[in-house]
């Protein structure tokens, strides 16, 4: 007899209840009440839209005001801010749950909204129509900490140089992308490699290759950035090539691991009956397989790299001024500066979180569907 | 087992319990009733599905209504009604008034406890014993269970304990608080066929002793044959048929109940004799059928039993109920029911 | 038992000799500026320079150096601060020592504090309100760059409210409230990132332990929720916080000397970071290796806890 499905809506946090006896699902029961009862489709589609829309409406209207309003200090406009755009999201929620019949993942969807966005905005930079991102002695002939002012010339304000913020901000992006995504690659190419020969051949190769990733664990990755940071000139390929020391041991254990489980399947050993060359059987067997640990895996460092870019720039080790990246424009508002003009800190830290949170949001995806065994880590 | 004439002490009238899930409402228990003095052991029935551990927990209060459960009728417990009360008063009943023995010993224990623990925790926390007191109560219950050795158990973990003993910890952390009705749900399906038999005779002994209202669920007929006073046959989600165990597996009435007791293999049966599956299986209770929910298997259905729901109704003259528009009739006796009878 | 041991050690020691050689090499590859300027300041004469390079045994070969040091370092010399106050690397750090570890252990213990109470809750709650909630804010929290964060916070409790002081330390056997009221923002700086990850994985744990079957039988025997929660729940599922804690030291230590340096607070992190940017080769030399090896040797006791907490394994060790 089939059992009653007792699966609680959909989250992606959530640990499936296990429906094999009732008595179980009445663990689950422990708690406090579940999701409401579902009601008829369309009364239910009917009644999400009426709570949703409002609330969407209602929220962005508080959030406009929490960021424009003059009247209330910062905090409170601030909380306002957030308050507001959290109701307009779920009364976003609810209405594209009204509208589609099943529910959606609206933050998800909005994330990759903004990722796409980025991206195309830091491919595009030198296309677009932008201030001054980076010349110090122009610089000077602008304004420095204008306001920001959609309107205007410098529509998200200037810095201390004069350098026009929303220039700086978009070519941040650039910098910020393209050394996470080619130490990613660097990281993935080397440390995949090394893990899958490494598990492939097993004994002397695997204890020096373990020996060596451990050496390399054993520094806390800031502290080996910081290291590195003494001695390398701050370009971006040295900088790139530091943030990939950080990838490569975990990308190395996944490899590694992943071949050693896989070698042991029969259909490897079938290629080998049939006289595969050892070669052969990394690039036609294996690799299909281990790629896609190996990639989620990527996706998910994609975020920890930007985090630890922007804090070398922070730390003054990074990117130096007057080339632009988050972290190094964030520390501009050292030195008491940030509370006269907090746009300067702002408006690369919305950007910062919301690139972080989003590839997060992927990164957390993917795992899920590429490497589930280590998606709840 | 004596049949005391106490009053009742479980009295469960008309008990629905209803899953809200996404697929639809499921009626595991789909209007159940019956009553239980001191010292009976009433036996619940049923195979997999048929809704009998749903009840069983229904009874105790574990499953009540909430946001994807409602249940309906009224369950009495010794004064109490169980889903009348707040969530918090029907948790003082569990331990004290009523306990459960679930089916699978190892997982019932918290592998990280100690076994002593397990029972003084509850000991401590109902009756506000201090430590010392509570070992002792705890060692005496762990001899009164038949465990050799009970000092030293105290301090062991579950997995260093045999299924068996498991299970008479879990009895002896059931009866801690001396409860007054015993749920039993499946106790030794979980077992070796040996140690069954030693627990089943440990729970008639514990019921007699104690006076305690036991309800035995399983479904394994040969467990409940000869250590239970009266049966509730249950079949998706309701009553086939109930009444003194002895009748029934004597002279069943329900069709079902006649094709459970034909099912066993029986020791006397001529070798290579072909065993007497009952066809078919139990319906899906998001969508049950109208009609009598059996006849789908019955041999004997007919076009008033697809449609029309049958009652249970008592057959005058016997302490016995059916559920069926055509039950078998009284004193025939079936082939295969008089084995039954003499285990 | 021993053997293993044994030989656990000699790999600790192996991989920290390999981390010593390796920043030192790294570190030997200086373009970035001559350290005898640095310590000489501009202008002086090229003789002056070196001489002290000479001096400083910045000409000879780069093994020769290693050994050197390393040697040094088995007897406690850590070799001088490049950099003003000239004084031994050793000294320095050991001063450091102390500041870092109450900063990492105040901020551990603010994030366990409170992650444990809300992964029960949101456990508690599984697939619910507040479970989700939690989920999304712990998402949230962690995703902010912990210098971000730092920010945020001194700008609301340092600037907007004045309840804490922006930067500076005062040594906690001169003033312990004085100390609290410096360490206490930046301690929660880091435990914001901590707890958002602790509460999730604890929470995941929890939920899958709360199915389990003793603790519908806990329920049976009448024991409230909440005791529940803490005697049956917990305890199984702090194994997971246990290995999560072992590999968490990393971010820890990443997450103290960001906030060390916003705050400017004299720790290791602080320490180091000030070195880096002076070109104090010998101090970041020294401060890797101490890092390093107090890294290791932790995650080693932490893997050895790990035994000694599930009794299962202690029984099948013993």
């Amino acid at each position: 007899m089939p059992e009653p499905d007792l699966t609680p809506a959909s989250d992606t946090n959530n640990v499936p209840v296990d429906a094999a006896t009732p008595g179980v699902a009445t663990a689950a029961a422990l708690l406090d009440p579940g999701p409401e009862p579902e009601l008829d489709s369309a009364a239910k589609r009917k009644k999400l839209l009426v709570t949703g829309a409002p609330m969407l409406v209602v929220g962005l209207g508080l959030a406009v005001f929490g960021a424009t309003t003059p009247l209330l200090i910062t905090i409170a406009k601030v909380l306002l801010l957030v308050a507001g755009l959290l109701l307009a999201i779920s009364g976003l929620g609810k209405v594209a749950e009204g509208i589609r019949g099943r529910s959606v993942d609206v933050v998800f969807i909005l994330g990759m909204a903004w990722l796409v966005f980025l991206l195309a905005v830091a491919a595009l930079a030198p296309l677009l129509p932008l201030g001054n991102h980076n010349d110090a002695t122009e610089g000077l002939y602008a304004p420095a900490f204008a306001e920001p002012d959609l309107g205007s010339e410098y529509p998200l304000g200037t810095n201390v140089n004069g350098l026009d913020i929303l220039a700086r901000t978009i070519y941040g992006a650039r910098t910020s992308l393209i050394v996470a995504v080619f130490a990613i690659l660097i990281g993935t190419v080397v440390g995949g490699t090394i893990g899958m020969v490494s598990g492939f051949l097993r004994g002397g190769t695997d204890w020096v290759v373990g020996i060596l990733t451990n050496a390399l664990l054993a520094v806390p990755p800031l502290v080996l950035l910081v290291a590195l940071g003494t001695v390398l000139e701050p370009n971006l390929r040295n900088i790139a090539l530091a943030l990939s020391l950080l990838t490569i041991p975990s990308m190395v254990r996944i490899a590694r691991a992943n071949t050693i489980t896989f070698a042991q399947r029969e259909f490897v050993l079938a290629a080998q009956a049939i006289g595969a060359t050892r070669m052969r059987l990394l690039r036609k067997e294996l690799l299909p397989n281990v790629v896609l640990p190996i990639a989620s895996l990527a996706v998910v460092m994609v975020s920890m790299l930007i985090v630890a870019e922007a804090s070398l720039s922070f730390l003054g080790l990074g990117i130096k001024p007057p080339e632009p990246t988050w972290g190094n424009m964030i520390a501009e508002g050292e030195g008491g500066r940030m509370e006269e003009h907090p746009f300067i800190v702002i408006v690369p830290g919305i950007c910062l979180f919301l690139t972080v949170f989003s590839f997060n949001l992927l990164g957390e995806k993917v795992q899920k569907r590429w490497d589930p065994r280590s998606a709840k880590l | 087992m004596t049949i005391t004439s106490k009053n009742p002490i479980l009295v469960v009238d008309n008990v629905r319990t209803v899953f809200h899930t996404p697929r639809g409402d499921v009626r595991a228990v789909d209007g159940v009733s019956f009553s239980l003095k001191p010292g009976e052991t009433l036996g619940l029935v049923g195979e997999s599905g048929s809704g009998k551990s749903v009840l069983g927990r229904t009874v105790m209060g574990l499953i009540s209504n909430d946001a994807r459960t409602t249940v309906t009728g009224k369950v009495t417990l010794d004064g109490v009604d169980v889903h009348g009360v707040k969530r918090k008063e029907r948790r003082k009943l569990w331990g004290t008034r009523v306990a459960m023995v679930f089916q699978d010993p190892m997982t019932s224990l918290n592998p990280v406890k100690r076994i002593g623990t397990h029972i003084t925790e509850a000991l401590r926390y109902h009756l506000d014993l201090d430590r010392k007191t509570a070992e002792e109560r705890a060692v005496d219950l762990l001899t009164q269970v038949g465990i050799p050795e009970p000092k030293r158990r105290m301090t062991q973990y579950p997995h260093e304990m045999s299924g068996g003993m498991r299970q008479r910890v879990v009895i002896a952390m059931a009866l801690a608080c001396d409860p007054k009705v015993l749920i039993a749900d499946e106790p030794t399906t979980a077992l070796d066929v040996t140690v069954q038999k030693q627990i089943l005779d440990l729970i008639g002994s514990l019921t007699t002793e104690r006076d305690m209202a036991t309800v035995l669920v399983s479904h394994d007929l040969g467990a409940i044959a000869g250590r239970t006073d009266r049966v509730q046959v249950m079949y998706a989600g309701r009553t086939a048929e109930q009444g003194l165990t002895s009748e029934v597996f004597a002279a069943p009435a329900h069709p079902y109940t006649d094709a459970l007791l034909a099912s066993i293999p029986q020791i006397e049966n001529a070798p290579h004799s072909i065993l007497r599956a009952i066809e078919g299986n139990p319906p899906d209770m998001a969508n049950p059928p109208s009609g009598c929910r059996f006849a789908p298997r019955c041999g004997y259905a007919d076009a008033t039993c697809t449609s029309v729901l049958p009652i249970l109704e008592p057959t005058p003259g016997t302490g016995r109920s059916v559920a069926c528009h055509h039950p078998l009739l009284a004193g025939a006796v079936r082939e295969g029911s008089e084995a039954a009878h003499g285990r | 038992m021993l053997r293993q041991f044994v030989m656990r050690v000699l790999e600790l020691l192996a991989v920290l000799l390999l981390v010593s050689f390796g920043v030192s090499w790294i570190l030997s590859r200086t373009p970035g500026g001559d350290p005898a300027i640095a310590v000489l300041g501009e202008g002086r004469a090229p003789e002056e320079y070196e001489a002290l390079r000479e001096e400083m045994g910045l000409n000879d070969p780069f093994l020769t150096r290693y050994f050197d040091w390393l040697g040094g370092i088995l007897h406690g010399d850590f070799g001088m601060s490049l950099t003003p106050p000239v004084m031994p690397v050793w000294d320095r750090l050991w001063a450091a020592i102390p500041v870092s570890l109450e900063l990492a252990g105040l901020g551990l213990l603010l994030a366990l504090v409170f992650s444990v109470p809300l992964a029960m809750w949101a456990a508690y709650n599984e697939g619910g309100r507040i479970d989700r909630t939690i989920g999304a804010m712990t998402f949230g929290l962690l995703s902010i760059p912990s210098f971000l964060a730092g920010l945020i916070l001194i700008s609301v409790a340092v600037n907007s409210l004045g309840w804490f002081p922006r930067t500076g330390w005062v040594r906690i056997t001169d003033d312990f409230l004085g100390n609290l009221s410096h360490v206490f923002l930046p301690a929660l700086t880091i435990a914001l990132m901590e707890l958002a990850m602790f509460t999730r994985i604890l929470r995941n744990d929890l939920v899958t332990t709360l199915h389990e079957d003793y603790i519908l039988a806990a329920r049976a025997k009448g024991m409230p929720p909440v005791r529940i929660m803490f005697s049956d729940a917990l305890r199984p599922s702090s194994f997971s916080l246990v290995t999560i804690l072992g590999l968490s030291i990393g971010r820890l230590v990443g997450s103290t000397v960001i906030v060390e340096y916003l705050f400017a607070l004299p720790g290791m992190g602080g320490l180091i970071v000030q070195a880096a940017n002076q070109k104090n080769l010998p101090m970041v030399q020294g401060a890797v290796l101490l890092v390093a090896t107090i890294y290791v040797i932790t995650s080693a006791l932490i893997d050895l806890s790990y035994g000694y907490l599930d009794p299962r394994t202690r029984r099948a060790r013993a």
